[in-house]
């Protein structure tokens, strides 16, 4: 089922989907392809629909945006393979460096096109927990004690659960003094917790909620209120750890897609408006955290507590060009801290 | 047996009453190259790429290992409950008549049709834990959703259609006749199972069987919510493969899969030789 031309298949699949999908709108002037993650549904929805009003207003244009959702590693390859993106908005880093370093469809610079390193929203890593929280949860070392079932999806394979593995990390390593045996020791603890790997964040979020499985669901802040408006808030409670794990899901358009299609000027205003006060406020309302909160009226941060954030550039990390290979490439500590069974 | 024009011997061009041979048999090479030879022949380029020791280095890797013995074993298991299953369901469908038989015979195809993911999806909810099948399990220990058991499940729903299908023809031929001749020769029932029945049936089981096994072992869609994916433990082969591609190791990803290719290949030969074994001996 899995050849070199599997992806290639793939992304002709999902380009063909797409323009179905975008049948009904064949008389638009411009029409520019976004390739984003999961969780981004419903933020992108709102905000696709402000930004074509907005250029309507701005330009006269009509833009229509498409969009496509899926793992982010799945649709950085996607876009490597040949999916027509005009701009990606990925969950990491690492996917956006993947398609400029094998394609060069991406200037490599691109962290410095936008502000903020190009990443107009921040997210957190959090806890959901049954009503009323029956397991005592408030801190990561809750998550490795006897008894404590812990779902989060599997880091190879999604990329919201590398942010999940290291805020868990980041808690370690400021706890027992920067000790890599001790913090690897305490991933593995927590890991050893994890009745299953989901393959991603949103199959975590339904083993969690809807199969009833385990006490702790590890997800990302807005994954997590999203669980509360789908599954019933009396079900579910938020829990903030008190240090966490700032994740900078970045964007940049695909130079020499929108260059060879001659949307340059659509697609940097469709990412650079993201950082407009409707958009910020959008995407608050969504409940990511935005780039620049002082935009943004003050009942709709309310939501969005300040904790303690540690970021992928910190010196135990050393930015996801570094992290990357040492903690998820193959052989690294996260294959290490699982052991055959004997 | 229909052995006359083979014995003709190797010439090119066949004598038969239809013309045509020489462009459908163009036509029949050029589609399976398309079709399944240069993907697969891609497949094994790219893995190629790696260099024997790095191949190597990955084909006895113990995660790879492990992953290889639960996505045969699951597969091989899944498909000897078929065989025994999916004959008898197959027997109740041609020998006997009920009302709703043809609902049945229907309902036989459906994991052919359904989304492998919906299936996947759809098996988890009933045997989570908290799942109509799976509390009635709980207090007895059985664990099935996030075990290899579940995938056991997975495959079993995924193969039926196969080992019914290319079973049922065949049974409709056998001559109801045969059976009476046997009974008043003396046979009992069980030897008349035996001994009348099941040599005819055998090539057909044995067909479904590496039909099943094969569709099974290559299976991710419905798995992949059921399994539970943890390595060593329930980790099949081609989330391996997956997960490499995630590394954007494509390299690592397709020797995995020529590995799996491999295997399969073997394992379909054998199938064949042991059909025309059986077919020499009992046919």
């Amino acid at each position: 089922m899995t050849n070199p031309h599997f992806g290639k298949l793939l992304g002709a699949l999902v380009a063909t989907s797409v323009q179905f999908g975008s049948l009904g709108f064949a008389f638009a002037d411009t029409t520019i392809l976004n390739v984003s993650y999961d969780p981004t549904r419903e933020l992108y929805k709102a905000y696709d629909e402000a930004f074509t009003a907005h250029w309507k207003a701005e330009t006269g244009e009509t833009v229509t945006i498409q969009q496509s959702h899926g793992g982010s590693g799945a649709q950085a390859r996607a876009v490597i393979d040949g999916l027509d993106a005009d701009v990606v908005t990925l969950a990491l880093e690492g996917d956006i460096n993947a398609i400029a370093a094998k394609t060069k469809k991406i200037n490599p610079d691109w962290r410095t096109k936008f502000e903020n390193n190009s990443a107009p929203y921040t997210s957190t890593i959090i806890f959901l927990v049954r009503k009323g929280n029956p397991k005592d949860i408030h801190d990561w070392n809750d998550l490795v004690k006897d008894g404590v079932q812990v779902i989060t999806p599997n880091p190879k394979t999604s990329g919201g659960a590398r942010w999940n593995y290291l805020a868990a990390w980041a808690y370690a390593n400021a706890n027992d003094g920067n000790d890599e045996a001790k913090t690897k020791e305490f991933v593995g603890k927590l890991y050893a917790n994890v009745p299953v790997l989901d393959t991603g964040a949103r199959g975590s979020t339904v083993t969690f909620a809807q199969k009833g499985l385990g006490d702790v669901l590890i997800a990302w802040e807005n994954e997590a209120y999203l669980a509360l408006d789908e599954f019933g808030a009396d079900n579910f409670d938020i829990v903030y750890p008190p240090t966490s794990i700032l994740a900078e899901p970045p964007v940049a358009v695909v130079d020499s897609n929108v260059d060879a299609k001659g949307t340059r000027k659509v697609a940097e205003a469709y990412l650079s408006w993201l950082y407009s006060k409707e958009a910020q406020t959008i995407i608050a309302k969504n409940h990511y955290r935005p780039a620049k909160p002082d935009l943004v009226p003050a009942e709709d941060l309310a939501k969005l507590p300040a904790i303690k954030l540690v970021t992928i550039d910190d010196p135990q990390f050393g930015g996801w060009k570094k992290a990357q290979p040492y903690h998820f490439g193959d052989g690294g500590i996260f294959d290490q801290i699982y052991k055959p069974a004997q | 047996m229909n052995t006359a024009p083979a014995k003709a011997g190797w010439r090119f061009r066949q004598p038969s009453v239809i013309p045509g041979f020489g462009l459908t048999l163009g036509f029949s090479l050029a589609y399976l190259t398309l079709i399944i030879l240069i993907p697969l022949s891609g497949l094994v380029w790219r893995s190629a790429a790696l260099g024997w020791t790095d191949f190597w280095a990955i084909a006895v890797d113990r995660r790879t290992l492990n992953a290889l013995k639960i996505s045969f074993g699951t597969a091989f298991l899944a498909a000897a409950v078929n065989v025994v299953f999916g004959t008898i369901v197959a027997w109740v469908l041609v020998r006997y008549r009920f009302p709703g038989r043809r609902i049945a015979d229907a309902m036989v195809d459906l994991p052919f049709a359904l989304p492998t993911a919906v299936a996947g999806i759809a098996l988890t909810t009933l045997y989570a834990p908290n799942g109509w099948i799976g509390q009635l399990l709980m207090p007895l220990g059985i664990k099935v959703a996030y075990t290899p058991l579940g995938i056991v499940i997975a495959l079993v729903f995924i193969g039926l259609p196969f080992v019914v299908r290319t079973v049922q023809p065949i049974m409709e031929e056998l001559d109801r006749e045969v059976e009476e001749a046997a009974a008043t020769l003396g046979a009992n029932r069980f030897q008349t199972i035996t001994r009348v029945l099941f040599p005819g049936l055998a090539p057909a089981i044995v067909t479904g069987f590496s039909l099943a096994f094969a569709r099974g072992v290559g299976e991710y869609g419905s798995v992949i919510f059921i399994a539970g994916n943890l390595p060593f433990k329930s980790e099949i082969a081609p989330l391996l493969i997956v997960i490499r591609l995630e590394e954007y190791n494509y390299e690592a990803a397709t020797a995995i899969a020529a590995i799996m290719l491999a295997l399969s290949f073997v394992m379909l030969l054998v199938v064949n030789l042991v059909q025309t074994w059986s077919r020499k001996r009992y046919g």
